[in-house]
């Protein structure tokens, strides 16, 4: 028998599941080797189907997105009951991930930028006796890892090809990567980076450029033309697709194993390069970076130490 | 009537000057607020910013950084890479909704053991005025 497999998406863009079908011929390796019991997506399976299945019984859950609303913690739960091992896909499943900024707001703040004074959707519907209640909307947009246990993490937004494929070859092997694991390697980017030998020992700038204010040189570290690139403090894995698309990297793929809040390390990496002594030269070399909890913790808000903006 | 609000700070104070200072203060015996737990350090550059975030986590009314003045910094530029980063990292506080009086880089030298009562008093009582802070961790829902 195969074993058995299942898909999941939580808060999230879509674009894990397209990451999964972007496995190209590698995907049918992964059809012929296991068995899909549970896909939304791309299969039609539903709620009550996981529900019916014995406990344990699925091999591997695949859950991709942050937890926002209670119908996503009730799944992912199900899930991890049915599951022997469940693997957070993604960086909103790992950190939070983009919607995990919503932690900068709460979600009467959300729900009123979105229907203003309008129509407010009902939390509960009754028709002909019958009722339909809508999912409860947290305030607080959570990692997957506080609703449930997690056994592995696949960084990335969205995991490559390559990271997916691997986790893939490790959890149908023998040996068992251990529990808790990032399956990537623990190191930082720039060692990925086709730019690395440019990147000067010794790095000072009086100012940072936004991506759109220049057209950056195709060979230089991008750190060094004075972008943001958070390489320094981002998880390798990825193969530096994104300064290789010269664009500086975000850090999608999350801090390395030695690093409790990504954002407040990526913040001192950026902190470091800026050639000033006093308040005013900083704060000019600031002027780029106008949204720091945008930048450093665009992927990992949720997982930071503080999580959310304080309410109230 | 309710007891007085204390706020608790957590004080990173370097090894060469303002821990040395704060020493200072109490052999002097100068009487400052007892509200500061002082962690020594090297030197306020090695305050990472996730000390700060890991005090704000587990529920500090204030952060104070403590270290030698400009040009004086025994590592030579250990006080700048502080005072960098707290620049940075007030802009990032700010948006994490947690007020200014909260955190504050101050330049104190071995002598100053005054300054140190100064600062300390001043910021128990803006801290007590802003009240206590509730960590955000305790405010999640699920
Ligand atoms: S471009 Fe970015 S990832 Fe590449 S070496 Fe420079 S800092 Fe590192
Ligand atoms: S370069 Fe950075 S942001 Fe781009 S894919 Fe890699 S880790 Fe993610």
């Amino acid at each position: 028998m195969k074993p058995k497999v299942a898909f999941y998406w939580c808060a999230s863009c879509g674009g894990c599941e397209e990451a999964v079908v972007d496995l190209d011929e590698e995907i049918l390796n992964v059809v012929n080797a296991v068995d899909i019991v549970f896909w939304p997506v791309a299969l039609d399976f539903k709620r009550r189907d996981v529900e019916a299945m014995p406990d344990g019984s699925i091999l591997a859950s695949f859950i991709n997105g942050a937890i926002r609303n209670s119908e996503q913690r009730e799944m992912a739960e199900t899930l991890r009951a049915k599951s022997q091992v469940v693997v957070a896909f993604g960086s909103c499943a790992q950190l939070g991930g983009i919607p995990g900024l919503a932690n900068l707001f709460d979600a009467k703040e959300i729900l009123q930028e979105v229907y203003g004074d309008g129509v407010r959707p009902q939390m509960v519907h009754r028709e002909n006796g019958h009722s339909l209640s809508l999912p409860e909307f947290f305030d607080t947009v959570l990692a997957l890892d506080r609703v449930i246990g997690v056994d592995y993490y696949l960084p990335g937004c969205p995991p490559t090809p390559k990271i997916i494929a691997g986790a893939l070859h490790a959890l149908l092997g023998a040996d068992l990567p251990p529990k808790g694991a990032v399956l990537a390697p623990d190191h930082a980017l720039c060692e990925q980076c086709p730019r690395k030998d440019t990147r000067p020992e010794k790095l000072v700038l009086k100012e940072f450029k936004r991506p759109h204010q220049m057209i950056a040189d195709q060979q230089t570290c991008l750190l060094a033309q004075g972008l943001a690139c958070l390489g320094p403090g981002t998880r390798a894995g990825c193969e530096a697709l994104c300064p290789q698309g010269n664009m500086p990297c975000t850090g999608c793929f999350g801090p390395t194993s030695r690093v409790r809040d990504f954002g407040a390390k990526a913040l001192s990496a950026i902190a470091s390069v800026i050639d000033g002594n006093t308040e005013a030269e900083i704060a000019r070399a600031l002027d780029a970076v106008p949204d720091p909890a945008g930048t450093f913790y665009r992927y990992s808000l949720p997982s930071s130490l503080l999580g959310r903006r304080r309410m109230g | 009537m309710p007891e007085a609000f204390e706020p608790k700070i957590v004080a990173f104070f370097c090894n060469w000057c303002t821990y040395l200072a704060a020493d200072l203060a109490g052999t002097s015996r100068i009487k400052y607020a007892p509200n500061a737990r002082v962690v020594r350090v090297m030197c306020s550059g090695r305050v990472d910013p996730q000390f700060v975030m890991d005090a704000f986590a587990k529920g500090a009314d204030g952060v104070l950084i403590g270290g030698c003045h400009p040009g004086d910094c025994h590592y030579q530029e250990g006080n700048y890479k502080a005072l960098r980063r707290v620049e940075l990292l007030k802009r990032l506080l700010r948006q994490m909704g947690v007020e200014e009086e909260r955190f504050r880089l101050e330049w104190i030298s071995a002598a100053e053991g005054e300054r140190v009562k100064i600062v300390i008093d001043d910021m128990v009582e803006k801290l007590r005025a802003l009240g206590p802070r509730v960590p955000a961790r305790r405010q999640e829902v699920a």
